[in-house]
């Protein structure tokens, strides 16, 4: 019954894990990689088999069984049918589901789909606002530049989670921002509770993520190369389209990669500016989880996550096969 | 560097193996923020037992704790559902009577439980009702049934919430069924009101925890709250006021329980009858500020807890409510109506 008792398949997959460490290891010395060298590499090893290998056995082992360990696609069903498990109960104590009208049900993938959506806005946005952003601070004549960096880090230094909920005393009915206008005279306005607070709240946290990797790319750019193509005739516009973009590109897609992945699984934004009224799929992953304690069904939703994640940075690789901009995968 | 580095991890060890098995010590896992510091200071002052103090969010992760850590907890204090699903599981000893003098205090209405019959598992330690928090200022006439969070006069004034089993509740209460029900039907007639309601624009927010100060802030004119909530909210904002709607409601219990794999079950029942001494109750329940179960306690607190309908609803009130009971077989339902209502658009 219960969800972490873990079942003797777990127990051997995390025994293989390890295995599989100890056999790197002995691989890594017979290659003559020296001894000395794989011992440095031990800890992040060891650190990788643990937290990361493992959990990701798990989560399969999770997503491919039901409650009582047995071997199942039904988790992915149930994704793709989010009253599948419901209709299958509701047969099981002799009602019929059709009787309620229940056919396939399409949370799962509205919310999905909303959070693919949610997800490229804020990168949109973050790369519209974020690469000006970027120019400006890599521009050699603009004293400031190395000022705006430090202003875009420092409010990375204050937790995520407490970043969001002082937005939330900002944005309230009697928040600070409706306080004011109410002060000038002005009409309040109902900023939160929905998605517009939420894709705030998301290009926000986000943007920094954008701005760094393209400020990067920028930066390192050779400045009498766009010098050059002005001496030979270029405009600015010309110069920037020509020179200055294709450079930056690795910068982007970089940017671009480090804004979707943790935007499209965001969740805990849109419980606290969007009132809970909308949910995305990271907040659903989060109810299966704990509030429906599920985590099977989690599981599965997890592993559709990542590799939807794992596809669309494979795609964008393709535009950065160099890895210049610092892409991680 | 090697022996000094082994020595401290030896130290360590011993140090924890100590510390489990030592002979003055109670294990106790209670929910955050759920009982007075001092009670606990005081408890080991008179007593020489050490109180090791765990806390938990959710009855639902206190249950994973319990069942993956046997031998961790020597007190838990469950909600009556969890106690349910514990003694289906074979997870609890009963209470030894004859070492809880203390617990002839509890409230005879309490005494024989649904949840547990014949008080063989669980002594209550507080308890409470749901129910709606709403601006007196805010609304055309006082509140006294579900049916104003369903009322479109009260458009983007409600804050539900954020919890199937609660959320679904008030509606299949508001329908006349019960706030159990296993009814397929039942159950999504209750979840068509409450997308009908979200529809309808009517639903502000659905949350939990950032109620009781959005309602002090005065973001929204109804909120269904947990009456210890409203009592928090209502001595920071004289405005507003609780009631649990004539429809009835949930009552809830949460009890003081010993766990089979108990290290220390001697002292888990001295720990029980101190905490249902009069005096501390009292101090808890003036901590905390929920409802008291212990007589004793009430007494000690007079008119100031008696003539509060917030925390001492009357008979009649609680009579209309029901404890919520262990839903495991239905449980799929209920969270998969929930999400069509997360999800309703």
């Amino acid at each position: 019954m219960s969800a972490m008792a873990f079942p003797p398949w777990a127990v051997w997959l995390m025994l293989l894990g390890l295995a599989a460490f100890a056999g790197m290891i002995a691989l890594s010395i017979r290659r003559n990689r020296g001894i000395r060298r794989t011992l440095f590499a031990f800890p992040y090893g060891l650190w990788i088999v643990v937290f990361t290998l493992i959990p990701l056995l798990l989560i399969g082992y999770y997503a491919f069984t039901d409650r009582s360990g047995a071997f199942t696609l039904d988790n992915f069903r149930t994704f793709w049918d989010s009253n599948f498990e419901m209709r299958k109960q509701m047969l099981d104590m002799g009602f019929d589901p059709a009787d309620l009208g229940i056919a396939r049900g399409n949370v799962n993938m509205d919310t999905l789909i909303y959070s693919l959506w949610m997800a490229f806005l804020c990168t949109l946005i973050c790369l519209a606002m974020g690469y000006p952003a970027a120019l400006f601070m890599a521009d050699r004549n603009f004293k400031l530049g190395s000022t705006l960096v430090v202003l875009f880090i420092i409010p990375m230094w204050m937790n995520f989670l407490l970043r969001t909920i002082a937005w939330m005393s900002l944005l309230e009915d009697n928040g600070l921002i409706n306080t004011l206008l109410g002060a000038l005279g002005l009409p309040r306005m109902q900023l939160m509770y929905n998605s517009r607070a939420v894709l705030l709240g998301m290009v926000y946290n986000y943007l920094p993520f954008m701005v760094f990797p393209i400020y990067n790319a920028l930066s390192k750019q050779d400045p009498k190369l766009s010098e050059a193509a002005m001496d030979l005739g270029a405009n600015a516009a010309l110069t920037f389209f020509k020179v200055t973009l294709p450079l930056s590109l690795p910068g982007v897609i970089s940017g671009i990669t480090m804004v979707f992945m943790p935007s499209v699984t965001t969740f805990f934004i849109p419980r606290v500016l969007g009132g809970g009224n909308t949910e995305m799929f990271g907040d659903l992953i989060e109810r299966t989880f704990l509030s429906a304690d599920n985590w099977n069904l989690g599981s599965a939703l997890s592993l559709i996550m990542m590799v939807l994640i794992l596809l669309s940075l494979t795609t964008l690789r393709k535009f950065d096969p160099e890895g210049e901009g610092g892409t991680m995968i | 560097m090697k022996k000094l580095l082994s020595l401290v991890l030896i130290a360590l060890l011993a140090f924890s193996l100590v510390g489990a098995q030592a002979q003055g010590t109670v294990n106790v896992f209670n929910w955050e923020d759920y009982i007075s510091e001092e009670v606990l200071e005081l408890f080991e002052q008179e007593t020489g037992i050490k109180v090791n103090y765990m806390r938990f969010t959710l009855n639902e992760d206190m249950l994973v704790q319990v069942r993956t850590s046997p031998g961790a907890f020597d007190v838990v204090f469950p909600s009556d559902y969890a106690i349910e699903r514990m003694m289906a599981e074979d997870l609890l000893q009963p209470i030894d009577y004859a070492r809880v003098p203390n617990a002839v205090q509890i409230l005879d209405w309490l005494r024989n439980p649904d949840y547990d019959p014949g008080q063989v598992y669980s002594v209550p330690y507080m308890w409470g009702t749901v129910g709606i928090l709403y601006d007196t200022t805010r609304v055309s006439a006082p509140i006294d049934s579900w049916g104003a969070l369903f009322d479109e006069q009260y458009k983007g004034e409600v804050f539900m919430l954020d919890s199937p089993r609660d959320a679904l509740g008030v509606a299949l209460k508001y329908l006349g069924y019960s706030v159990n029900s296993k009814n397929p039907a039942e159950i999504q007639a209750a979840a068509n009101l409450l997308i009908e309601q979200k529809q309808k624009g009517i639903v502000k927010a659905y949350q939990v925890d950032e109620t009781k100060d959005k309602m002090v802030a005065g973001e929204a004119a109804l909120a269904v709250v947990w009456s210890g909530d409203a009592q928090y909210a209502i001595n920071l904002n004289e405005d507003l006021a609780y009631v649990v709607p004539k429809e009835g409601s949930n009552v809830w219990v949460d009890s003081m329980v010993i766990p089979r794999s108990a290290p220390n079950p001697e002292n888990a029942h001295i720990f029980i009858n101190f905490m249902s001494r009069p005096d501390i109750a009292q101090m808890n329940a003036e901590y905390i500020e929920y409802s008291s179960p212990n007589a004793g306690a009430i007494e000690l607190m007079g008119e100031e807890y008696t003539g509060n309908p917030t925390l001492n609803p009357s008979r009649e009130t609680v009579g209309n409510c029901e404890f919520f009971h262990d839903n495991n077989d239905v449980k799929v339902l209920y969270d998969t109506y929930w999400g069509m209502v997360k999800n309703a658009k």
